[in-house]
């Protein structure tokens, strides 16, 4: 194996992780702060990469390339608007009860991807990119293709303004606070109903970004959220729940150890050798890289 | 103890009324009735995993798949001449028996490997996870992984397990022609007893002092702990013991349809059988293994008939079972004999974390 072709990968296996980082987003937002299991959170990613599709469709051919940045908002705001409609009808009479928000959200997730097979086909719809995402960047002998480079600056950008929303922000320190002690929190006068209900859709419109990343890299179809779930959880697990630094290591990790083995082994034996992998990882540290400090004895 | 007699006599009555199915069913009916029992035994394992021991294992098919194969590859080489291989493998280049085929030729080890493949599997599996106290969702999400990561090693391994087609087109099991006629009477008979075997030698253990330690655990694992059981080696029990049920089932099952295939299997599959387990009340035996039978034959139902609605119906029920009957149909009809777990409404929210409602083990937490 040469250095051409290990780089080559880990830039393949980064651009991945990118997106595993924007899924999981969500999913450790609701997690750590609800203790939801959102089996659905897939389909955020799907409703953004079909909102794409439309975007490119409609804006196109008035736009030009420049339909891209149409995409954005309207992916982040349709995923989100779905998120707040799902949390207020199902989610929010379900907490503290973790295993049941898995199961009430995997058959919403059912739902949504047979409205997606109706709505679309069941074959993939493929997105265009706009011409200037069309080249590659030459390094020496490994190709960067552009667009690859544009997931990457994309999960970037959205992990920073995380970190800002979170730590800086009147809006972080009281999801902060309910994450720390909710009823203190509530006392204080949070209102801890509305933060959930921002928090699940805020959560759904990042995968929503997501999905237009993916709309790029691939085409869209109605199970292209189930496919990377199972996955963001994993980075939600490794990188310990609600902690968004550990969920950027550990998908940047997952990324770089799928695109290693796969250069190595065949493509399903890297995702066994993975899962594996993860198990192995979890009898080290069962609380993922960065656990949440917690006095508790129980976690749900 | 008169209602769990009475009750217990109502089975026997369902029972015995179901072994007399094939001489008022027609073909088709009997056939999807005898699939439908097979599965029922994996619903009966699920209960015990999770409506008893608390565990939610979203990952059954993965035991269930390993009880099948284990059949399916001992009725393979049966169906296959003496010294060639089969057919998958000629296709696919593989020019020497995999070491791991070879040992199924032999039937008696092929049934051991039924019972004993899935046991061991989810006893590693178990272990691996309550060892280090890993818990609650972790649980489910890590079960999950697993199976797809099996389901996916199925899928890629086109000459060693034959892919995505499965294995497929067996002959003869144990010197019977599986074609034969009264083959399909022989075979319901025989799911139908390993059922009333599952329910029955199921219902004793949960009634040893076993079966409340497990009830123990699921309310309160670090009480249990505190009293002085281990409570990793009883979840471990109860996890072989869900999958070894999910192993014959999956065997029969095997039987029933003549294949085995990835599809069959994955995580669609374990979470319907949760479903529908949740569907007839996790917290009842009775409840979970009719909850699969009633809500499979729906599925028969429904899917035959607008294929495009039963994905929609079948997410609408997972809904509506979680909102309004968390303890599942027999919830509803025996919820006065155990007390269920106190529902969190929207105007009592559940705590988020037990410990700050409980000066116990407030106590006990804030020493550590």
């Amino acid at each position: 194996m040469d250095f051409t072709f290990i780089s080559g990968q880990l830039f393949t296996g980064l651009s991945v992780a990118s997106i595993l980082l924007l899924a999981a987003l969500g999913l450790a937002l609701s997690f750590g702060l609800m203790r939801v299991i959102n089996m659905a959170h897939g389909e955020f990613l799907m409703v953004g990469g079909y909102l794409t599709y439309l975007a490119a469709q409609w804006a196109g051919p008035t736009l030009g390339d420049a339909w891209l940045w149409a995409a954005f908002p309207l992916a982040f705001l349709g995923a989100a608007l779905l998120g707040a409609v799902m949390e207020f009808t199902v989610i929010r009479r379900l907490y503290g009860r973790p295993l049941d928000t898995l199961l009430a959200t995997f058959g919403i997730s059912l739902i949504l991807q047979q409205a997606a097979r109706q709505l679309f086909g069941s074959t993939g719809v493929p997105v265009t990119a706009p011409a200037w995402l069309g080249g590659a960047w030459q390094l020496g002998d490994v190709t960067l293709p552009f667009v690859r480079l544009f997931v990457i600056v994309l999960a970037a950008v959205v992990l920073a303004g995380m970190w800002w929303l979170l730590n800086r922000s009147r809006f972080g320190m009281h999801v902060r606070a309910v994450n720390q002690n909710r009823e203190m929190a509530a006392a204080l006068g949070v209102n801890t109903r509305s933060l959930d209900m921002l928090v699940f859709a805020l959560g759904a419109g990042i995968a929503g970004v997501a999905g237009v990343g993916l709309a790029l890299i691939a085409p869209v179809n109605p199970t292209v959220g189930a496919a990377y779930i199972v996955n963001a959880f994993l980075v939600v697990v490794v990188g310990g729940v609600g902690s968004v630094l550990g969920g950027a290591v550990a998908a940047v990790l997952l990324g770089f150890v799928t695109a290693l083995a796969e250069g190595f082994t065949s493509v399903s034996l890297a995702q066994a050798i993975l899962l594996v992998l993860v198990v192995a990882f979890l009898q080290w540290k069962p609380r993922g890289l960065i656990p949440t400090k917690s006095r508790a004895l129980e976690e749900a | 103890m008169t209602r769990l007699s009475s009750s217990t006599v109502a089975v026997i009555a369902v029972l015995i009324a179901l072994a007399f199915a094939p001489l008022y069913l027609g073909a088709y009916p009997l056939t999807l009735l005898g699939r439908v029992l097979a599965l029922s035994i994996a619903a009966v394992g699920v209960m015990v995993v999770w409506g008893r021991a608390g565990i939610l294992s979203l990952g059954q098919g993965l035991f269930f798949g390993l009880g099948g194969y284990a059949l399916a590859m001992h009725l393979k080489l049966v169906a296959t001449p003496k010294g060639e291989l089969p057919d998958f493998m000629l296709y696919n280049g593989v020019e020497a028996l995999p070491w791991f085929w070879a040992p199924f030729a032999s039937a008696p080890f092929a049934l051991a490997m039924v019972l004993i493949l899935p046991a061991a599997a989810a006893g590693l599996v178990a272990w691996l996870m309550f060892r280090r106290r890993i818990t609650g969702v972790y649980v489910s999400i890590i079960t999950q992984a697993l199976l797809l990561a099996f389901v996916t090693w199925l899928n890629g391994s086109q000459g060693l397990t034959s892919g995505t087609n499965g294995i497929t087109d067996f002959q003869t099991f144990l010197g019977v022609n599986l074609r034969g006629a009264g083959v399909a009477h022989g075979l319901y008979w025989v799911t139908l007893l390993f059922v009333a075997l599952a329910l029955g030698g199921t219902a004793l253990l949960l009634r040893t002092p076993f079966g409340a330690i497990l009830t123990a655990i699921r309310d309160n694992e670090n009480r249990t702990r505190f009293l002085g059981f281990n409570p990793a080696a009883f979840k471990i029990a109860a996890f072989m013991l869900g999958g070894l049920l999910a192993g014959v089932s999956g065997a029969l099952y095997t039987l029933h349809l003549g294949t085995i295939s990835p599809a069959m299997i994955g995580t669609a599959f374990s979470i319907e059988l949760v479903v529908w387990v949740a569907l007839g009340g996790r917290a009842s035996l009775i409840g979970a293994a009719a909850g699969l039978v009633v809500g499979q034959l729906a599925k028969d139902r429904i899917s035959s008939a607008a294929p495009d609605a039963w994905l929609y119906v079948m997410g609408s029920l997972f809904v509506l079972v979680v909102l309004v009957m968390p303890q599942g149909a027999a919830g509803l009809i025996g919820g006065r004999r155990r007390a269920p777990a106190p529902t969190p409404t929207p105007q009592n929210p559940a705590p988020q974390n037990p410990v700050t409602q409980n000066p116990v083990t407030r106590e006990v937490s804030d020493a550590v």
